[in-house]
């Protein structure tokens, strides 16, 4: 039953990555020429939204539909991983034209070619894990 | 009937995307999609190679559901509520022309990179795998991407997340204003 449930959130997020053309290299592409409102927009009425809703959550004590506490847990605080991992994660964003998301959307709209991006992100996160320890965090 | 197939708006889409969001916190879960890629390592063997991948992946077995979910998601919406063009600024379009990329209004990804043909290029297959790499090596060095960081972290008025997308955003413009310029 909650197997179906999460396959409904995903299924419905898919047919948003798709329907906003955020899943599209070429709106990507677009975004990073400053051509178009269209991400922008994406972005930051999905962060206003958000952010309202989780103010909401905190200050009603809204609790998850099984009565526990939601996952709000803050991140550690660092600068360097973040600076740094967010750097090289936007050169592939703007390389590939997608982000993990729209890689799983793309991958069901069947484009073949996006495959190997998602096995060359897998590696990448592989390689990460062996090189975690060597690197500024 | 073709209003089936146009693109939704951005204030549409943002919107239902912080839906998503908010739909994983109910049932007690947290929106993030590259977290699903250090899973796919454990399962595949990850776990023998290095202690970031030794943790019990069953537990993140929801979120590969979610995963395969969008991935069902995309298929729907391709299929049945698009006609899979994408129409960009005419401008960006023209300088996309200079770059050999003429699909822009005719496609939903550019056929000159993510065409079956276009793979028999050795620049093109090394844009899909560097492209892929430096996202899964960057997502998990900065712990989250995209969803997990610019939506929900943000959301969170965490800090370290908006030091994650000021970086994204900081290396999509390096690649475009000064890396596309050399490789295409």
């Amino acid at each position: 039953m909650k197997t179906l449930v999460y396959l409904i959130i995903g299924t419905f997020f898919g047919v948003i990555m798709y329907k906003s053309e955020a899943a599209s290299w070429f709106r990507i592409y677009e975004m990073f020429e400053f051509g178009s409102f269209h991400m922008y927009g994406i972005i930051l009425s999905a962060i206003a939204v958000g952010a309202t809703g989780i103010w909401l959550i905190k200050r009603f004590n809204i609790k998850t539909l099984g009565g526990n506490d939601m996952h709000l847990k803050p991140k550690n605080k660092s600068f360097s991983r973040y600076a740094f991992g967010g750097i090289l994660f936007g050169l592939g964003w703007a390389l590939a034209g997608a982000c993990p998301g729209p890689m799983y959307v793309l991958t069901g709209a069947g484009y073949f070619s996006i495959i190997i991006v998602v096995a060359s992100a897998v590696l990448g996160t592989f390689v990460y894990g062996l090189l975690r320890h060597k690197l500024p965090h | 009937m073709n209003w089936i197939y146009d693109p939704w708006p951005w204030y549409v889409s943002g919107p239902l995307i912080a839906l998503t969001m908010f739909a994983l916190l109910f049932v007690g879960k947290q929106f993030g999609m590259s977290s699903n890629l250090r899973t796919i390592c454990t399962i595949s063997g990850g776990h023998k190679a290095a202690d970031f991948f030794k943790f019990n992946w069953k537990k993140e077995r929801w979120n590969l559901v979610v995963m395969a979910g969008a991935i069902l998601g995309g298929f729907l919406a391709s299929q049945y509520l698009s006609d899979n063009t994408v129409e960009i600024n005419p401008e960006v379009a023209q300088k996309l022309e200079t770059y050999g990329i003429n699909s822009a209004n005719e496609a939903y990804l550019p056929t000159e990179i993510f065409s079956m043909e276009a793979l028999s290029d050795p620049k093109v297959l090394a844009i899909l795998i560097v492209g892929g790499f430096l996202v899964g090596f960057g997502a998990r060095y900065a712990g989250g991407c995209t969803s997990g960081h610019a939506i929900s972290g943000i959301s969170n008025l965490q800090v370290p997340s908006m030091i994650a997308a000021a970086g994204f955003f900081v290396g999509g413009l390096i690649m475009i204003h000064f890396i596309y310029p050399l490789i295409f």
